[in-house]
C-alpha cells in the first residue's frame, strides 16, 4: 500500500518527453503546450456528457415544447411557432407575476444582505468564541427551503402561531391568508432568513481580506468607527457585495419555489406568484404545457443574462486593495 | 473456501430462478394512488387481502404524492409509454381524464371482461353518474367518495345560547347562528368553511338547484359557459364577504385548511367534506353534524373524492386482473367495511343496506348524512355534477377572486363577474 503511494505523480501525469517539452515551453514562452490532441477532450468528456444530458437536452426539449400546443397526454399536438410566447407576454397575470418576482427578489436580497453584513461586522469584532458564533450563524443554510417555509408558516399562522398572537396583541390585523402584502412579507422573511448564512460567510471572508493596516491608519487619523466602515470597509467589500447581489437575485428568482409552495401557494389572489411558481402552476396544476414551457424558456434567458453579468463584471472587478 | 462460495452462488441462482419462475405465472397489476396516513393503510390492506384471496394476480400499490402529483406522474408515465394499470384521480381531474379518450379504458368495459356481466344498477346512482360519460358508460371506478356536510361545536352552541340538538338548516340560519356565536363571545369566530370552490360554488349550485354552467355543468359536453355570476351566487358570496368583515366568518385557505380553526375551537360552525369526520372525532370535540345548509329547498349534493382509472394499451390478461380486483372491491362486505372504517361513501347499494341493517347509523348518524343528501331526489341538470377539462385551473381562478373579495378589495358582484369572464376564457383556451 505504502509502495503504491510512493512513485512521483509527475510520471503518471506526463511521460518524460512531454515533461521535457513542457519545461522548454515554460522557459521560452509563457504558454504550456499540451501535445496530445485527444486526451484533453477525453478528460472533459464526462463533464461534457453531463452538461449535454442534464442541460442541453432538457433545454432543447423545453424550447421544442414551447412551440407546441398539446393536450396533457400528448395525444394531439401541433406546432404553433411563437404563439405561446405571444400569449404569455400579453397575459396580464404574467406581467403581474413579473412584478411580484421583482419586488420579492429585491426585498429578499436587500433584507438578507443587510442583516448578513451587520452580523458579519459584529462577528468580526468578537474575540472569544469567534468560531462558535460563526458556526451558529451558518446553520440555517442547511435547512431545506420547504422546511424553512413551514417554520415561518407555523410561527406566523394566524390561529396557532406564537408570533402571530404577539402581532395581534399589538393591534395588527395579521392575516396573510387574505392580505397579499402580509403574505409577501412572510415569504420574503422566510427566503431571506435562509440566505443570511450564505451571505454572512462571504462577508466574513471579505472582511478578513481587508488589510488591518488601512483601518488602523484611519483610526490614527481620527476616523470614528462608522466613518471607517463607510469610507474604507464598505467600498473594499464592494466586489463581495456585488457578487452576493447577483447570487441572491438568482436565489430569489429560482431557488425559492419550496418556500412559496409551502407558505402561500402563490396566494392570496396572485400576490406571491413568482415567475417560477407560475411555471409550475400552469404546467403541473393547470396542465397548459406549451405556455409553461414558453415561460421556462423566458426564465432560461433571464438566468443566462444574470450569469453573463456576473462573469463580465464580478470576475473582472474582484481585486482587493 | 472457493467451493463453498460456488455452492452459495449456485444456490442463490437457483432460488432466484425459482422466484422469477413463480412471478411469471402471476400477473402484476400496479395501482398508483395518493392516499396518506390511515387511508394509505386501507389501500395496503385491501391489496394484501386481494392478493391472498387468489393466486393469478398481484396488485402492487404505489404511493405517488398528492392528488395533482399522482395525476402528473400518470400523465408523464403515459407519455413515456409506461403507464400503471390503475391510477387514482381526484374529482377535479375527472374532466382531464375523460378528454383523454385514447389513453384510458372505460371501467364498464373492463368489469364485463371479468366474467360477470356489469350491472350498473348495483352502484349508488349519484356517484356513478359523476364518473360516467354523457351516454351513461361508466368510465372510472369510484373509490373514495364524500360529500360536504355541516359540523358544529356543541359546547360553543351551548355557550351562545343556541339549540344544541338542532343545527342550522338554511344559510340564513347559519349566518344568524354565526353572528350569535361571535357577539355572545362563545367563540372568536362563528363560521368557517373548507373548499369554497367545491362546497360554496359547485355543491351550493347542485344542492339549491341553481345553474353553475351550461351543458348540464359540463356533464353533457365540454363547451361550458359559467353562470355563477347570477343573483343567488352573488347574494350568497356578498353575505359571506360581509360576515368576513368583522371576523364572523373566517377564511382558512383554498382546500381543507379551515378544519384546523374549527378543531382548535376558534370557530363554532364549519362546512367540510364528510371525509373530514375522522379528524373531528379524533380531536375529542363535543361535536354535532347536520346536512349541508341550503337557501330555501334542497335538491341533492354532488360527490368529491377520487376514482380509479384504467390506462389503455395493456393485455387482456392484465385487464382481467383489474376486473377481478374491482369485483373484489365491490363485494358487499368489503364496501360496508370501507364505508364504516374510513368514512367514504359506499359504492354499492347493497353495502349501504347492509350497514343500515347492522344498525351502524344509529350510533354514527353523521355517516349517513352524505348518503341521504345524495340519494334524496333524482338529480336535475344542475345537480349531476360539475365537469371541465380544466376544472383545477377554473377552481384556481375562483379561489383568487374569492380571496380578493374576502380581503375587501372587490364586491361579490365583481368577483363573480371576474370568475365568469376569466373562467370562460380559460375553458375556451383549453378546448382548442
Amino acid at each position: 500500500m505504502l509502495l503504491a503511494l510512493h512513485p512521483t505523480p509527475v510520471s503518471f501525469v506526463c511521460d518524460p518527453l512531454c515533461n521535457a517539452e513542457g519545461k522548454r515551453a515554460l522557459h521560452m514562452t509563457p504558454r504550456v503546450v499540451f501535445p496530445n490532441k485527444v486526451l484533453p477532450y477525453l478528460l472533459v468528456a464526462p463533464q461534457l456528457a453531463i452538461v449535454l444530458v442534464f442541460f442541453y437536452w432538457p433545454a432543447g426539449q423545453a424550447l421544442y415544447q414551447s412551440m407546441l400546443k398539446e393536450d396533457p397526454f400528448g395525444l394531439s399536438s401541433r406546432f404553433v411557432g411563437f404563439d405561446n410566447f405571444r400569449k404569455v407576454l400579453s397575459d396580464p397575470n404574467y406581467i403581474n407575476s413579473l412584478e411580484v418576482t421583482l419586488i420579492f427578489s429585491v426585498a429578499t436580497a436587500a433584507v438578507s444582505m443587510c442583516v448578513a453584513l451587520l452580523l458579519a461586522v459584529m462577528a468580526d469584532k468578537v474575540i472569544r468564541g469567534k468560531g462558535f458564533y460563526r458556526t451558529l450563524m451558518i446553520w440555517p443554510y442547511a435547512v431545506a427551503p420547504a422546511i424553512a417555509g413551514m417554520l415561518w408558516l407555523f410561527m406566523f399562522n394566524p390561529s396557532i402561531g406564537t408570533l402571530a398572537i404577539g402581532l395581534r396583541n399589538l393591534g395588527i390585523a395579521w392575516d396573510p391568508l387574505l392580505k397579499g402584502d402580509q403574505a409577501m412579507v412572510l415569504v420574503v422573511m422566510a427566503a431571506a432568513w435562509k440566505q443570511i448564512s450564505y451571505n454572512f460567510l462571504f462577508f466574513v471572508a471579505g472582511l478578513q481580506a481587508i488589510p488591518k493596516t488601512l483601518i488602523e491608519a484611519a483610526a490614527i487619523d481620527g476616523a470614528r468607527e462608522t466613518k471607517r466602515f463607510w469610507t474604507i470597509v464598505f467600498p473594499l467589500l464592494a466586489p463581495t457585495t456585488f457578487f452576493l447581489l447577483v447570487v441572491n437575485t438568482v436565489y430569489a428568482f429560482f431557488d425559492t419555489f419550496g418556500i412559496i409552495h409551502a407558505v402561500t401557494g402563490g396566494g392570496p389572489g396572485k400576490a406571491t406568484e413568482t415567475l417560477v411558481y407560475k411555471v409550475y402552476n400552469d404546467g403541473f396544476v393547470n396542465l397548459i404545457l406549451g405556455e409553461s414551457a414558453a415561460q421556462s424558456v423566458i426564465l432560461m434567458v433571464i438566468v443566462i443574462g444574470l450569469t453573463a453579468i456576473q462573469f463580465r463584471y464580478v470576475e473582472r472587478k474582484v481585486h482587493y486593495g | 473456501m472457493n467451493s463453498r462460495k460456488i455452492l452459495y452462488f449456485a444456490s442463490a441462482l437457483t432460488s432466484a430462478s425459482f422466484i422469477s419462475g413463480s412471478a411469471l405465472a402471476v400477473t402484476e397489476i400496479s395501482w398508483w394512488h395518493a392516499m396518506t396516513g390511515a387511508n394509505n393503510e386501507v389501500v395496503e390492506t385491501l391489496s394484501k387481502e386481494f392478493n391472498a384471496s387468489q393466486s393469478d394476480y398481484k396488485v402492487t400499490p404505489v404511493f405517488k404524492g398528492t392528488y395533482p402529483e399522482t395525476l402528473n406522474a400518470g400523465i408523464a408515465a403515459f407519455r413515456a409509454k409506461q403507464p400503471p394499470h390503475i391510477m387514482q384521480v381526484f374529482d377535479a381531474g375527472t374532466g382531464t381524464m375523460m378528454a383523454a379518450e385514447g389513453a384510458v379504458k372505460p371501467v364498464a368495459e373492463i368489469l364485463s371482461m371479468g366474467g360477470k356481466p356489469f350491472d350498473k344498477s348495483a352502484y349508488l346512482p349519484g356517484i356513478v353518474a359523476y364518473y360516467s360519460k354523457p351516454d351513461g358508460t361508466m368510465l372510472s371506478f369510484p373509490y373514495n367518495s364524500s360529500s360536504p356536510i355541516l359540523y358544529y361545536n356543541k359546547d360553543v352552541f351551548q355557550k351562545a345560547g343556541l339549540d344544541v340538538d338542532n343545527p342550522p338548516k338554511t344559510w340564513a340560519e347559519v349566518r344568524d347562528a354565526a353572528r350569535k356565536i361571535k357577539t355572545s363571545g362563545a367563540a372568536a369566530c362563528g363560521y368557517t368553511s373548507t373548499w369554497l370552490t367545491w362546497i360554496h360554488t359547485e355543491n351550493f349550485a347542485a344542492w339549491n338547484n341553481y345553474q353553475w354552467g351550461t351543458e348540464e355543468n359540463g356533464i353533457a359536453g365540454p363547451n361550458v359557459e359559467l353562470k355563477v355570476n347570477s343573483e343567488p351566487f352573488v347574494k350568497h358570496f356578498q353575505e359571506l364577504a360581509d360576515l368576513a368583515k368583522d371576523g364572523t366568518f373566517k377564511y382558512g385557505g383554498r382546500t381543507s385548511e379551515a378544519k384546523q380553526i374549527f378543531l382548535s375551537g376558534e370557530c363554532g360552525i364549519m362546512t367540510e367534506s364528510s371525509g373530514g369526520l375522522g379528524d373531528v372525532i379524533k380531536s375529542g370535540m363535543n361535536y354535532g353534524t347536520g346536512m349541508l345548509p341550503y337557501d330555501t329547498e334542497s335538491q341533492n349534493t354532488i360527490p368529491g373524492g377520487a376514482s380509479l382509472w384504467v390506462f389503455g394499451g395493456k393485455s387482456d390478461e392484465e385487464y382481467k386482473g383489474v376486473a377481478a380486483f374491482f369485483n373484489f372491491l365491490s363485494q358487499t362486505d368489503i364496501q360496508a367495511r370501507l364505508h364504516q372504517v374510513s368514512g367514504y361513501l359506499p359504492v354499492t347499494l347493497a353495502a349501504y343496506e347492509k350497514t343500515k341493517a347492522d344498525g351502524f347509523y344509529e350510533k354514527n348518524p353523521a355517516r349517513e348524512i352524505p348518503i341521504k343528501q345524495m340519494m334524496g331526489k333524482a338529480p336535475t341538470e344542475n345537480s349531476k355534477g360539475v365537469r371541465l377539462p380544466n376544472l383545477p385551473q377554473v377552481r384556481d381562478i375562483m379561489n383568487e377572486e374569492y380571496e380578493k373579495m374576502l380581503a375587501g378589495q372587490q364586491t361579490a358582484q365583481q368577483a363573480m363577474d371576474n370568475v365568469v369572464s376569466r373562467g370562460n376564457a380559460a375553458i375556451k383556451e383549453a378546448m382548442n
